[in-house]
């Protein structure tokens, strides 16, 4: 009875036999190559099959593709836009497998930061759109701060500055929204300065309200809040250093003081009690429904707000520190940018797409679908009042240069880090000075390794 | 032609099974192979790999975070598998005892739990579990509202409360096993036992216990494997949140290759939860259904 043993073992060693051949990974090195001259005639390309992945499958957003997509086939009949949409995680998990396959897609949404799309840059398998850019002055579109977060240098080590690697078609800007009738029932004004925000918290709070609504059982949420505190003793060049990696640390005093700012919030009961175990998702609806006088979000709760509440929710960008001060710093930047393959065989055919996505008129779509545009629409106007706050927010943001990038850029494990060392720092599990070491070490140890 | 007794085993034997043993080969053996490979490399899933030796699996057992884990996985191996276990036990015990009304009726009350997709358990165990859920509901109607949280986000009780959902998961499948294994016990030894003066707790010992010897190793077996291969239920529920709270090696793996860009360290946390996988399920044998 040792046959099938041996039967087994035969069949063990054959597959080894198979897999040991290289490193894996090796075999698979496609070199980007820069298009020497550009075409931008795709009309005479003959028939083009263009395979596009998208994660803009929520609301307007899935509209916004497809009106869009359909108006590219009107402009050139020769080429079929093949349109894959995940949403973001299925997406942002799937897209390294494919780009490093045979057949990658011609056109991917690939997420900014050192997770994806630096990754992505390193191994060779996005197309830099310098030439583009130059043909279709791509950089000439957006704020500066918003290009910045969609260039790489070419190994892939530096964000911020290299190479343009992707154009995105929306914009985010972290800022407040607040609810008109508690704001009149408690009898405040929209706040003007962030101590005067801070004096309406303790208001509110006395008011038996509960002051900011905030679920972040998620982990990631809390970084916008935090983000918030830091623009308020930070400023926006030492937070872009950080982030990207070029001077500064989590330790540093402003970083502490605003990880302690949000203990005292969370100590104070200015959060819902049970902020650690509230899902993200349900935000819009809890506090269309009263819970909170105040949501730090970015435009992606708008139209859910609007559609909820009307006139009765409004957006501002975080206020200044005392009346008078400059505007500080917030999260934001670019929504996740198109980007070509190197592998895509009809890469003009993507550049003249990429072109047509983040034009003035494709702009007005996205208005019209409820998104906020990240470059400047022809002529749309947003439909809603808080719709009309958002877009302004991002105008006074991206022309005052005002955006700093999501903190969890920083690393490829930073969101799970940083996260979670603010989870705990408002359970007050950890000191702020403790959690902030947490976060340091995970920064310290990417660092070094890159 | 030589003559052969019949049953003695022919060379073309290894013929039959050979479909089924491609299949076991491509889909289970490579891919195994495949991912012990990987495992002895740094590699991010996208550019050329570097070789690591056995630094990831240093890596896998020294790191704190890591170690954390698996600890998770121990305790939620109590969760899955001996409380489950136990209380099917006590089910099973009552239930052989006075067959009660509508036996059928609360055994597939009890097993449904099994039959329903994790994604829909997960979903609800969340509401129960929420600020405004029903345990919490419940706390504040008996004036204990001051106990009331949000379960899953509380450092303190994430684990155990995922815990649970398991057990309440597992109890079925234990329960089903069991009351199988408990009609083929001889009514004799019960009525026996009953002579001589046995209560309910001596008659479990002595005629229950021994008798599902077998279904409580296949039990074990098949709940100790759900809770260290547990996955699903924490991607659901927790994201291995509140800070880590709630990681487990599965989660890890998942982390590691898809979010971070760990290849090599998601297989090697693979390969060591297979082996740990294999011994306890081989202890579990050796000692519980040694007699099997």
């Amino acid at each position: 009875m040792r046959k099938p043993i041996v039967v087994l073992a035969s069949a063990a060693a054959m597959a080894l036999a198979a897999v040991s051949a290289c490193a894996p990974g090796s075999g698979n090195e496609p070199k980007p190559k820069p298009p020497s001259s550009v075409n931008t005639d795709i009309a005479k390309d003959g028939p083009v099959t263009l395979t596009v992945w998208d994660q803009e499958v929520l609301g307007g957003q899935n509209e916004q593709m497809e009106r869009l997509n359909a108006a590219f086939h009107a402009k050139y009949p020769n080429v079929t836009i093949k349109r894959v949409s995940r949403s973001f995680s299925d997406l942002e998990k799937t897209v390294r497998l494919a780009l490093s396959g045979g057949n990658p897609p011609d056109v991917v949404e690939a997420n900014q930061g050192y997770g994806v799309m630096a990754a992505l840059v390193k191994a060779g398998v996005l197309l830099p759109l310098d030439a583009y850019d130059k043909v279709y002055g791509f950089r000439g579109r957006y704020p500066a701060g918003v290009s910045q977060l969609n260039s790489v240098t070419p190994d892939g080590r530096t964000i911020g500055s290299g190479s343009l690697y992707g154009v995105a078609m929306t914009g985010e800007a972290v800022g407040i929204y607040y609810n008109t009738d508690k704001l009149a029932e408690i009898g405040i004004q929209p706040p003007i300065s962030f101590s005067q925000f801070e004096q309406d918290l303790s208001l509110a709070k006395g008011k038996g309200e509960t002051p900011v609504y905030f679920a972040n059982l998620e982990k990631f949420p809390a970084i916008h809040e935090f983000g918030v505190l830091l623009g308020q003793v930070s400023n926006k060049s030492a937070l872009r250093n950080l982030v990207f990696g070029e001077g500064g640390a989590w330790t540093d005093g402003p970083v502490i003081q605003a990880a302690q700012r949000l203990q005292l919030w969370a100590q104070s009961g200015y959060f819902p009690k049970s902020v650690n175990a509230g899902k993200y998702n349900d935000s819009p609806s809890a506090f269309a429904k009263g819970e909170g006088v105040f949501l730090i979000g970015g435009p992606w709760f708008a139209a859910d707000l609007a559609a909820k509440m009307g006139s009765k929710v409004r957006f501002m960008l975080p206020p200044p520190p005392n009346t008078g001060d400059a505007q500080p710093a917030t999260l934001g930047g670019p929504g996740l940018p198109l980007a070509i393959t190197s592998k895509s065989k009809h890469p003009d055919v993507a550049a003249a797409y990429l072109n047509f996505m983040t034009s003035p008129q494709a702009m007005d779509v996205v208005v019209q679908t409820g998104g906020l545009p990240a470059a400047r629409p022809a002529s749309a106007e947003p439909a809603t009042p808080v719709g009309r706050d958002v877009l302004n927010a991002y105008r006074v943001a991206s022309d005052k240069d005002l955006l700093v990038p999501y903190l969890d850029y920083a690393t490829t494990t930073f969101l799970d880090t940083l996260g979670g060392a603010l989870q705990e720092v408002i359970a007050g599990r950890t000191s702020p000075a403790e959690a902030m070491a947490k976060a340091q070490r995970d920064y310290g140890a990417f660092l070094a390794k890159k | 032609m030589s003559a052969r007794p019949p049953g003695e085993p022919r060379r073309v034997g290894y013929l039959y099974v050979l479909p089924a043993l491609v299949v076991y080969a491509l889909f289970l053996l490579y891919p195994l192979l495949h991912g012990a490979y990987l495992s002895l490399f740094h590699w991010d899933g996208l550019t050329v790999g570097t070789w690591a030796g056995l630094g990831n699996y240093a890596q896998a057992l020294g790191d704190p975070e890591l170690r954390g884990a698996f600890w998770h996985a121990v305790v939620l191996l109590f969760f899955y598998a001996i409380l489950p276990c136990c209380i099917a036990f006590v089910l099973v015990s009552a239930m052989a005892r006075s067959r009660p009304r509508g036996l059928t009726f609360f055994r597939t009350v009890l097993f449904l739990p099994q039959v329903v997709a994790m994604v829909a358990v997960a979903v609800a165990w969340q509401w129960i579990y929420s600020d405004h859920g029903p345990i919490n509901g419940a706390l504040r109607l008996a004036g204990l509202g001051g106990l009331a949280r949000g379960w899953l986000g509380d450092f303190d009780w994430a684990l155990p409360s995922v815990g649970l959902i398991g057990t309440w998961v597992e109890i079925g499948l234990a329960m089903v096993l069991f009351l199988a294994g408990v009609q083929k016990i001889p009514r004799e030894l019960y009525e026996a036992a009953r002579v001589d003066g046995a209560g309910a707790v001596r008659e479990f010992f002595a005629v229950t216990l021994p008798g599902l010897r077998r279904e409580l190793a296949v039990a074990l077996t098949l709940t100790t494997v759900a809770a260290l291969r547990n996955f699903d239920l924490i991607y659901l529920t927790s994201g291995g949140g509140p800070g880590d709270a709630t990681k487990v090696p599965a989660y890890e793996v998942y982390d590691r290759a898809f979010n971070t860009g760990e290849v090599g360290l998601a297989c090697a946390i693979g390969i060591v939860i297979a082996a740990v996988v294999f011994a306890v399920t081989a202890g579990i044998n050796r000692l519980v259904g040694e007699r099997a």
